[in-house]
């Protein structure tokens, strides 16, 4: 097997060595009752051509969103990547090595999360970030966790505008924790009154921006209803592109910004690997999770990073750790990181003036098609639009044009009528005017 | 000059009247080395004895500070925090983490003297 | 020999590299994007007006500051990396290339159904992989990484025990050798934890073990093999005293690497264990991420997994995304957005079909075939800290650096200037002094030869005594010498930030 550099003569050396007859000795602990009992109905070994064979034949029974025009969002969304990236990504010392535990041996990782703190903590406004969570949706129960320890509080308010999966992921979560959650009806209309629900009782609540069915809103009069009643504001972004172009969360009054930073970092890869963002203020840092990269010096005087407050976490503070998070995505970070810096300013507020006039431009034509409502009367690269027939098999009927026309809201709510009809549009700088055309085209067929 | 008495956790407490100030022994900031952080209570809290009152961390260990006796803290170091390593520069002066006031005097004859505290940290280290 | 000094502060092939912000050319971009067409912007008034301060910097540039930085870094490709615990193997490059074919990466989790049924084709595959190799009724493929696979394992077992009207069961046993995920783990899931100590043999001492058996024990987490590099021999015996006690077995599969295709964790009577991918499956490690923590389940314990689950009718694959509903009736919930980490599966398989069981069996024979080679071999000057054979893993304690005045640490960090990422250093937590060291099987005997020439000639040069002073110095040759943590601690600096305008903390803007 290639991937097995030990040969039969070394194998008989080595036993020779540990002075025993055979490997199968060194496994004498195990039971000898399983042992026997195992069978495993697995292929053998393959060449690296029949892997390749096999694998490309069930990718090509995937509909790639390069080879249809795609206006999907929802919380993933397709971007291009500068192909320095992705070289950067794939070299060895980056991809082949582990946490940074040996911080003399580890500076690049290092300092490249050193590097991405920073980032995450100007796009959103922030004072600190960690060096990165799962993804989003993780993050922000996470983020409803960290709320519960800093206000001792144990209810929370979310908002029906944040993703269904976030929503879902800090449900399950606190439900362990015996936090209760409250989870607000969708809100396609963004017209939900949660200053009015706030309460003392609250550790925090949670809004996300853009919200996920399109909206844009100024948060920070709830902000400071938050504030008043001793509760956190939780922003959640799922677009961080948007960031380039919106007032940054931490500037109206969040108090824990998180998101998923996949749109920065690379392919859509069906959902994951993400990388979650986690960013607070500099007073809740001992109640942050996840791992910290801090600045210093060595012993002679040079100025070098490490892993530190460590004892957060739990391989010091085992049980009473403000999370259970060791691995976390380190190299969609750096993905994250190294977009960001070829981006530099200029470059991230021109992609999301991009985005935004894209989607600007596939409102206006949808909006004049009979019958089409857009809902969001702010948003960035994505809206919800009212259609005058379920969204699913208008969808549907897209898909066999070979045309991935946007998320119908029924895939997360099939339980809400009102939601029926509602259609999620995305549109990024990877569509082009004739991508919008062809979409809206076949929507005024299948409409009709 | 109060009296100082000593948990087996190796808190230090002088007591003085009513009242005690609270501390970890010169002992404990040797073994935890380097302190970088520290939380104390605030005013008002209530604690019980052996209960847990404040937060001291080195690099690579983090531990909680137990209160010797039960009562109501009167006040938590407030330079300490900003200035950590006053725990291992002056332990058992101003190092000192918080002051309480002492619900039953009779907790205190439950915890070693300084010739007992001695004894059971030379015993420790043997 | 004293290190010269140089004008530029390079040394030769290590050359220093500062922060991108502190290599800022305004308005510089390494990315072309056309000029946005004007539109009637829709920003409802939160069109921010204010810079954000990211630095400009043209692509040469950034290829070269992250290149400098790569090779500041100590990886698998580039050398020999015993961290114990963290499986730290070759990582084919097939796996990258297939990860990135256009119809696994270029998808979206939210297109129709029938535009990605080779991707749930993909998802089902390593799904079987693993119940096949595992002998395990059912997988739960979403949890991102080991801890958050153990949190699926302990949702299903708190969800199972709710269902059967066993919710009084509060409290899970976990052995003061496991892994400090264990108990944040079980913290995490609302249970207190209380532990169990190892028996002198570096085993779970049974006589303790049923002595905490109580009517409130919901679970426990053992990991076998063990931190300690050993095999829990009397894990059926285990299994029975627990499930007689009315709990469940969660087996920590950090160590699966040791046992694959050599036997079926069900028939060891375990009820749920996660498979780090990245370790076992040769997905990279990625400097701290992304892995995957798929966790597979017992018959009892696989209705209350968590959604999204990929399920096969006929012909066609179909995904249920919501508890509550299907396949998913009993399901206690969603833990992770989308379908899981399907990247990682797409690498996972990759390994999986091109190892096939014949060469995973040969795999963890190798594995351990290398780690016993270092115990006998090593053994000639260090401790080892049990008996062997050993697993995967070798641990060996700190007693023969006893009276040297050096400590573990000194050895692992003049390893570093000896060419070699140290070994896990103090854990097990029950071993004094712990050096845990894994080979893994994709490293050649030259290798392992070399690398305890040079550890057996460190621990030679300690107990001579004469070289504390040398050891304490140590690293000299890397990129970086000790840095200092007490200093980072004390005042962190987690960003950066220009250098005036800064008069309070050192995170917080003067702006704000």
């Amino acid at each position: 097997m290639r991937y097995l550099p030990l040969s039969e003569t070394n194998r008989r050396d080595m036993l020779g060595a540990i002075g025993a007859a055979s490997v199968d000795e060194l496994f004498r602990d195990l039971p000898k009752a399983a042992l026997a009992q195992a069978r495993f109905n697995l292929p053998d070994t393959a060449s690296e051509m029949e892997v390749e064979r096999a694998l490309g034949v069930m990718a090509a029974k995937n509909l790639n969103c390069g080879a249809a025009p795609a206006f999907l969002g929802a919380g993933n969304y397709r971007h291009h990547t500068p192909a320095a990236m992705d070289y950067i990504i794939q070299r060895g010392e980056f991809l082949t090595a582990y946490t940074p535990y040996q911080p003399e041996i580890s500076q690049g990782t290092l300092q490249a999360i050193f590097e991405f703190q920073t980032q995450v903590a100007l796009i959103t406004g922030m004072e600190v970030a960690n060096a990165s969570m799962y993804d989003g949706a993780t993050a922000c129960a996470e983020a409803v966790a960290m709320a519960a320890r800093v206000t001792k509080r144990n209810a929370a308010l979310v908002s029906g505008g944040v993703h269904p999966h976030y929503r879902d992921v800090t449900a399950t979560t606190m439900k362990f924790l015996d936090v209760a959650v409250d989870c607000l009806a969708p809100d396609p209309t963004g017209i939900e009154d949660l200053i009015g629900r706030v309460t003392s009782e609250h550790a925090c609540v949670v809004v996300q921006t853009p919200g996920f069915f399109g909206h844009l809103k100024d948060h920070s009069a709830l902000a400071e209803a938050c504030h008043k009643a001793g509760a956190l504001l939780v922003v959640c972004v799922t677009e961080p592109v948007a960031l380039g172009l919106i007032t940054p969360p931490g500037r109206i009054g969040a108090d824990i910004v998180v998101g998923e930073g996949q749109s920065l970092a690379g392919p859509m890869s069906f959902g994951g690997p993400g990388v979650g963002l986690f960013a607070t203020r500099e007073r809740f840092l001992r109640q942050m999770p996840g791992r910290l990269c801090g600045e210093t010096t060595d012993e002679d005087g040079r100025r070098g990073w490490v892993l530190t407050l460590s004892t957060r976490e739990q391989h010091i503070r085992r049980e009473k750790a403000t999370s259970n998070i060791c691995t976390n995505s380190g190299l969609i970070a750096l993905a994250f990181t190294t977009h960001m810096t070829l981006l530099g300013e200029a470059g991230f507020t021109r992609l999301a003036q991009l985005n935004h006039a894209m989607a600007v431009t596939l409102a206006e034509k949808i909006e004049k098609l009979p019958g089409v409502r857009v809902l969001p009367s702010a948003f960035f690269n994505e809206f919800a639009a009212m259609l005058p027939k379920p969204a699913a098999g208008v969808v549907e009927a897209l898909a066999k044009r070979g045309i991935l026309g946007g998320v119908p809201a029924s895939r997360f709510y099939p339980t809400y009528p009102e939601l029926a009809n509602l259609l999620l549009l995305t549109a990024t700088e990877t569509n082009t005017a004739a991508d919008i055309e062809t979409l809206v085209g076949a929507l005024k067929e299948v409409l009709s | 000059m109060g009296q100082k008495r000593f948990t087996k956790d190796h808190e230090w407490i002088k007591v003085e009247g009513q009242s005690g100030t609270v501390g970890i022994t010169q002992f404990a900031q040797g073994q935890l080395g380097d302190i970088v952080f520290v939380e104390v209570p605030t005013a008002g809290k209530v604690v019980k004895a052996g209960g847990e009152a404040a937060v001291v961390e080195s690099v690579k260990a983090a531990s909680e500070v137990y209160s010797p006796v039960s009562g109501t803290v009167k006040e938590g170091n407030a330079a300490l925090p900003l200035a950590p390593e006053t725990v291992n520069s002056d332990p058992e002066g101003a190092g000192w983490f918080f002051k309480i006031e002492i619900a039953d005097a009779k907790e205190l004859d439950g915890l070693m003297d300084q010739a007992a505290y001695d004894k059971f940290v030379a015993e420790l280290s043997a | 020999m004293t290190m010269p000094t140089t004008a530029s502060g390079h040394r030769g092939l290590q050359l220093e590299q500062g922060l991108i912000f502190e290599q800022d050319t305004p308005g510089m971009t390494a990315v072309d994007l056309p000029q946005a067409p004007k539109v009637n912007e829709r920003l409802g008034g939160l069109k921010n007006t204010q810079p954000i301060g990211l630095p400009g910097l043209s692509e040469p540039d950034v290829v070269r500051h992250y290149t400098r930085l790569s090779q500041k870094n100590y990886s698998i490709d580039s050398g020999f990396y015993p961290l114990g615990s963290c499986t730290m193997k070759h990582n084919p490059r097939l796996n990258e290339k297939m990860a990135r074919l256009p119809g696994f990466a270029d998808i979206h989790p939210f297109q129709p159904v029938s535009t990605v049924q080779g991707a749930l084709e993909l998802i089902d595959t390593c799904a079987t992989w693993l119940k096949e190799l595992t002998g395990m009724a059912a997988v739960a493929m979403s949890p991102a990484a080991g801890a958050h696979g153990e949190l699926c394992g302990l949702m299903c077992i708190r969800s199972a025990h709710e269902a059967s009207g066993q919710g009084h069961r509060k409290t899970v046993l976990v052995p003061e050798s496991a892994h400090g995920t264990n108990p944040a783990t079980a913290a995490l899931c609302g249970y207190a934890v209380e532990a169990i100590p190892a028996n002198a043999e570096g085993r779970v001492d049974i006589a303790a073990l049923k002595a905490h058996l109580r009517p409130e024990i919901a679970a426990v987490m053992i990991t076998n093999p063990n931190t300690c590099g050993l095999f829990e021999r009397d894990c059926i015996e285990i299994a029975k005293l627990i499930h007689d006690a009315g709990a469940y077995f969660y087996m920590d599969g950090a160590n699966f690497n040791a046992i694959v295709g050599r036997l079926r964790i069900a028939d060891l009577g375990v009820d749920a264990m996660h498979i780090n991918l990245h370790k076992t499956f040769s997905t990279p490690h990625g400097g701290g991420g992304p892995g995957a923590g798929p966790t597979v389940l017992s018959a009892k314990l696989a209705p209350f997994a968590p959604v999204p689950m990929v399920v096969r009718a006929g012909e066609r694959y179909d995904a249920e995304e919501r508890a509550g509903y299907g396949a998913a009736k009993q399901s206690y919930g969603r833990m992770k957005g989308y379908q899981g980490q399907f990247g990682v599966f797409v690498r996972a398989v990759a390994y999986m079909m091109a190892m096939g069981i014949d060469g995973l069996k040969q795999a963890s024979g190798d594995a351990v075939l290398n780690a016993n080679y270092l115990l006998a071999r090593l053994s000639a000057e260090l401790t080892p800290a049990f008996e062997g054979p050993c697993m995967h893993e070798a641990v060996f304690d700190d007693r023969f650096l006893k009276g040297t005045g050096v400590t573990t640490l000194d050895i692992a960090k003049a390893l570093i200037d000896e060419g070699y990422h140290p070994p896990t250093m103090y854990f097990p937590l029950v071993v004094h002094g712990a050096l845990l060291l894994e080979p893994t099987e994709t490293e050649s005997k030259a290798t392992l030869d070399q690398f305890i020439d040079s550890l057996l000639h460190l621990a030679r040069k300690a107990k001579s005594g004469t070289a504390e002073a040398a050891f304490k110095a140590a690293p000299q040759l890397a990129p970086r010498r000790r840095l200092d943590e007490t200093k980072a601690a004390r005042k962190p600096i987690l960003r950066w930030l220009p250098k005036s305008g800064d008069n309070g903390s050192a995170n917080r803007e003067a702006a704000e």
